[in-house]
């Protein structure tokens, strides 16, 4: 069964997208990359450390011919830093898509959205490919699309907290409200979180601190993998209502009396 | 010749991009640079002449979420 997921005419094979962050070495990232079934990572710009040259580099273990690379602007907390880290990733010249943050907090690292929506609108008038890092909240969602956002990404939880889908309703909601791609970014903890997320209908969830922190990282990444398969297999096959009372699954007729 | 790369000053014989990276141990393919917040094209490197004061950041690609 083909169940691609297409975003301005690039196709998805995997709804599980897998961050490269907090990995103990190259080898690791790549062996992780690898079980979770994924075909599209997220890379950091930084600067390259010219004191301590490490000749690794992480597009040595990622075959962008392999994967789709992802470029956020992680750790931006301004409009102007968001697009010149941003236009510094697309110049790298592997890919127009950027998943955007601009940050409102570093203790939280929920996201400034006005910051954002001025970002959203600027980037894809240069013809980037955005995925705004978003809150929960469907309003902005609708008003990222209406700005020019490719998909949007709505955080479960704070980025790093595993604390799983804390507000599914507003993810519900969220995906009635906008008619692109919903992504579920931050938050996730473990399978069944991205089991949810799947199973409330989104289009796909990153991930990175939930494989990259896990004590097993390999095997964490084929549970998810698993996990994500399952939501969207039970998404599709459609949930039985919710019901208080009992329903007996056996026949009442033919009791003995 | 004094530069600022990455944040540090420095003292470098290169004239060119292309020679500062050269002189750096850096791959080009590999980096993207900006000169006083300018991105340089990669085809560009050879022949940009760096001026003393310039300030250079060379940024590749990290794990990231």
């Amino acid at each position: 069964m083909k169940d691609l997921l297409i975003i301005k005419g690039i196709e998805f094979k995997s709804r599980l997208w897998v961050g490269t962050g907090k990995y103990k070495s190259f080898e690791e990232t790549a062996r992780a990359i690898e079980a979770s079934g994924t075909d599209v990572v997220t890379v950091a710009v930084r600067r390259v450390n010219i004191l301590d040259r490490n000749k690794e580099n992480l597009l040595d273990y990622i075959d962008p011919k392999k994967y789709k690379i992802l470029p956020n602007t992680a750790g931006c907390f301004t409009v102007e830093e968001a697009l010149r880290y941003a236009r510094l990733a697309r110049e790298a010249g592997i890919s127009d898509m950027v998943k955007l943050e601009v940050i409102g907090d570093e203790k939280t690292l929920f996201p400034d959205v006005c910051g954002l929506l001025k970002a959203t609108e600027i980037l894809a008038k240069e013809g980037f490919i955005v995925f705004p890092y978003t809150n929960d909240d469907p309003i902005i969602a609708k008003r990222l699309v209406d700005a020019g956002a490719a998909a949007v990404m709505p955080l479960g939880a704070p980025i790093g907290s595993g604390l799983g889908i804390r507000n599914p309703y507003n993810i519900k909601i969220i995906l009635e409200t906008v008619n692109v791609p919903v992504i579920v970014d931050a938050g996730v903890g473990t399978a069944s979180d991205v089991a949810i997320a799947m199973e409330l209908g989104c289009d796909a969830v990153l991930v990175n601190t939930a494989i990259a922190g896990a004590q097993d990282s390999i095997m964490m990444a084929q549970a998810l993998k698993h996990a994500c398969i399952a939501g969207r297999f039970a998404y599709k096959a459609g949930r039985i209502p919710k019901k208080l009372y009992a329903s007996a699954s056996s026949p009442l007729e033919g009791m003995l009396i | 010749m004094k530069v600022r790369v990455n944040g540090i000053e420095m003292e470098v014989k290169a004239g060119t991009l292309m020679e500062l990276l050269e002189e750096l141990d850096i791959n080009p393919k590999r980096v993207v640079v900006e000169v006083n917040l300018e991105i340089v094209k990669r085809d560009k490197f050879q022949n940009y002449t760096i001026k003393e004061g310039d300030s250079i950041e060379i940024v590749n690609f990290v794990g990231g979420g």
